[in-house]
């Protein structure tokens, strides 16, 4: 790398090309004790999420048969919303990134696992784990930026357009799951000309959306209600409302992983060549954490650990806590910004910059200095 | 005339069952997207008709180094033949891993139950593991009865059955269930010292009732058995259906004296896979369905030799983090070139790995 920045002052500035291969090193060090723990207590613990989060879905779709009545409707609404959130947040998303394939067990595997979800597990994979966690905050690159329907950066020309993108992330994330689906099938994008349109790969991805869509909807606007009775309508209302529920909270958590102030964003020209050190700086640098209780942790899919989620995508993320104090440490030790900050602070500031990109700024004027540290091998000894 | 009785229109189903089925649909429906038993694993593993388990129903020591579990499979089960194995799946330290185990118990138990025996190998996980921990209640997966170390339905006139050490276990499975359709019957069994014969005690029980004739050689004492002394032991010798099963250099010894006799078709063995497999640099790597076959040093990625050899490869990040690269390594050993983890499969394993951070270690067998 690593230009980035759109800071006013460069956070690396300090560092040489030692420091970061160093960096780098220390953080394999990291991931390497916990491989060496990895085991049964990892195994118990997503096993037993699953059964918790299984048992409220089924205990809350239970209640909501008697929806009609208020008291039922609330328990039960809100047993499903957490159950979706934990389904989707604690279950799947880690999962689906590979944390627990080390299990071998093919029922609880990155490659079998499918989840409560518009997108198909596999194209969400490809999206996500490829290229938003390959391409961590590269503008141009990495989509997850705004989901490329948003001015993300004071350097984005400004277009009218943006005027409402505070409207269209409040309607992104009532709907996220849809969002999603359309960013993972890269809607936009493939729209656009005949020649994408009508590529099959596309077609398929987006027959594979279609279906899945009509599953996810049969279930929770028609079989379920129906299955309710009398209740229908009630039991309806519910699902749409944990629905909203749900995606109103992993779009939150989600903002607040690479948006709120102090994250850097980097030039699409920074990674060419990069090294893993600095490959880990970046993700050091573009990502937020959120601090709270570990309930707050466990309802994120600990997503409130995005510092460490993007060091280690492929850990458990239950162990992304006490992996926290050391890498912590390390930010400390090398004088970098950890940002952090507890939710409703995040989330605000991420709404903040949403707002404040959406009107026309003048360009930057104390632009960072992008110069790139010099690249190994430098360390020639400085005569005292 | 409407009777209920009547087959539906889906033909032989009857009414009883189509709406079974159709309840079924409803109920898997509003599990989507998985699938309802998913659900009733929470509850009760074993009714599980897509994941084959079973519960431990006792757990039996039978020398020093092994025990016997007493198994109830769930659904999904079907009946073995005696002398053939199951493969069982035992999450040690969080990570299921496979083994196979010839059941040692009769055939035909009325509930179903089988018997499997243990015997600790060295650095073995799994035996190990089942040694201290295997307790009743304890849940183990399980894989379908397979192997063709059996007896014919055709029962043969004279049999012979040759075993050393653990490799007793296929064959007490076929005593139990046959011994009484079987004639002429002789067993020629090696251990070390007379205190490690698995199944002593009913070995010697047999021969007492006068079913087999039982011929112990003990190792420690007389030495290692070598098929020509078996010349001497049982003197019709190729004139019985043997069956052997123990250490690999026995069996092969005992091939080979076969062969010369141009006795071979009578011969039947049963290996018991080592799973010790070492760690070396590079490998040869075989993609087994398109026969692709690469030499690979050991600091080249499993992702790159195999493009660089015209193999079409799965592949997304290239850096161990996005799971795209992943094949089946149905046997060999790899290592993961970020952290020098060792990781191995036996045939039959098909250890998912992440081709594009693992080189070869030894010789490789990906399902590509
Ligand atoms: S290609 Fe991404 S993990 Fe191998």
């Amino acid at each position: 790398m690593t230009t980035l920045q759109r800071q006013e002052v460069n956070p690396i500035g300090h560092l040489t090309a030692e420091d970061i291969e160093s960096i780098g090193r220390e953080l394999d060090a990291i991931r390497d004790e916990v491989l060496a723990v990895r085991g049964e207590r990892d195994a118990a613990y997503i096993r037993k999420v699953i059964k918790v989060q299984r048992r409220l879905e089924i205990g809350s779709r239970a209640v909501l048969l008697f929806s009609l009545f208020p008291p039922a409707w609330i328990v039960g609404t809100a047993g499903l919303s957490v159950a979706k959130i934990l389904e989707n947040m604690e279950i799947g998303h880690n999962i689906l990134h590979g944390q627990y394939d080390f299990m071998r067990d093919p029922k609880i595997h990155s490659t079998t696992w499918e989840w409560d979800h518009v997108t198909p597990a596999d194209q969400w994979k490809h999206s996500h784990n490829e290229i938003h966690h390959k391409y961590t905050n590269v503008v141009g690159k990495d989509n997850d930026l705004g989901y490329g329907i948003m001015r993300v950066d004071e350097n984005q020309r400004w277009q009218p357009f943006f005027l409402a993108q505070p409207l269209w992330n409040l309607i992104n994330a009532l709907f996220f799951e849809y969002g999603i689906a359309a960013y993972d099938l890269n809607l936009g994008r493939n729209l656009k000309s005949k020649k994408r349109r009508n590529d099959p790969e596309f077609k398929a991805n987006v027959k594979a959306v279609g279906r899945k869509i009509r599953r996810q909807m049969l279930k929770d606007y028609i079989i379920h209600p129906a299955l309710s009775g009398p209740s229908f309508l009630h039991t309806m209302a519910a699902n749409f409302t944990a629905n909203v529920v749900r995606n109103l909270w992993s779009h939150s958590v989600i903002m607040c992983g690479h948006f709120p102030n102090g994250v850097s964003t980097f030039e699409r020209t920074s990674i060419k060549g990069e090294t893993r050190g600095e490959w880990y700086l970046r993700q050091m640098l573009g990502s937020a954490n959120i601090s709270g209780s570990k309930l707050l942790h466990i309802m994120t899919g600990n997503l409130s650990h995005q510092i460490e989620h993007h060091l280690f995508p492929d850990l458990p993320a239950s162990r992304y806590a006490e992996v926290a104090v050391k890498v912590r440490a390390l930010f400390e030790k090398y004088d970098l910004p950890y940002v952090t900050g507890p939710l409703p602070v995040q989330v605000a500031s991420a709404w903040a910059k949403v707002i404040r990109l959406s009107f026309p700024n003048r360009k930057p004027t104390k632009a960072a200095d992008h110069t790139i540290p010099p690249r190994m091998p430098v360390a020639e000894p400085v005569p005292a | 005339m409407l009777s209920f009785a009547r087959p539906s229109r889906l033909g032989q189903v009857p009414v009883t069952q189509t709406l079974r089925n159709g309840a079924w649909r409803v109920v898997e429906l509003i599990t989507t997207p998985v699938v309802p038993t998913d659900y009733l694993d929470v509850i009760a593993p074993l009714r599980n008709p897509n994941v084959l388990r079973a519960r431990v129903e006792a757990v039996h020591r039978e020398t020093a180094n092994a025990v016997t579990l007493e198994l109830r499979p769930g659904r999904g089960w079907r009946p073995h033949e005696p002398g053939q194995y199951v493969r069982l799946g035992v999450d040690v330290d969080g990570i299921r891993l496979w083994r196979s185990y010839s059941v040692s118990s009769a055939a035909g138990h009325p509930s179903g139950r089988i018997n499997v025996t243990v015997n600790a190998v060295r650095d073995g996980l799994v035996s190990s593991y089942l040694l201290k921990h295997a307790r009743r209640g304890m849940v183990v997966n399980l894989d379908l009865p397979a192997g063709d170390f059996v007896v014919p339905r055709q029962r043969p006139a004279k049999s012979l059955f040759v075993t050393a050490g653990s490799g007793i276990t296929p064959v007490m499975g076929i005593l139990r269930s046959l011994v009484h359709e079987l004639s002429d019957v002789t067993v020629v069994h090696s251990a070390r010292v007379s205190e490690d014969v698995v199944f002593g005690a009913d070995l010697r029980t047999l021969a007492e009732q006068g079913k087999i004739t039982l011929i112990e050689r003990l190792t420690g004492a007389d030495g290692r058995l070598k098929p020509a002394d078996l010349d001497v032991l049982v003197p019709d010798l190729f004139e019985r259906e043997t069956w052997a099963c123990g250490p690999g250099e026995m069996l092969d010894a005992m091939a080979e004296h076969w062969a010369e006799a141009e006795a071979s078709e009578r011969l039947h063995v049963e290996r018991f896979r080592s799973t010790v497999l070492i760690a070396g640099e590079g490998g040869t790597v075989t993609f087994e369905k398109s026969g692709t076959v690469v030499e690979t040093p050991g600091g080249v990625s499993i992702l790159d030799a195999g493009e660089a050899a015209g193999q079409l490869m799965p592949s997304g990040c290239r850096m161990g983090i996005c799971y795209s690269c992943v094949l089946p390594m149905r046997e060999g050993i790899v290592r993961d070139m970020r952290d020098g983890t060792v990781t191995t499969a036996v045939e039959g394993d098909n250890v998912l790995v992440q081709t594009c951070i693992s080189a070869a270690a030894g010789p490789c067998h990906l399902d590509a």
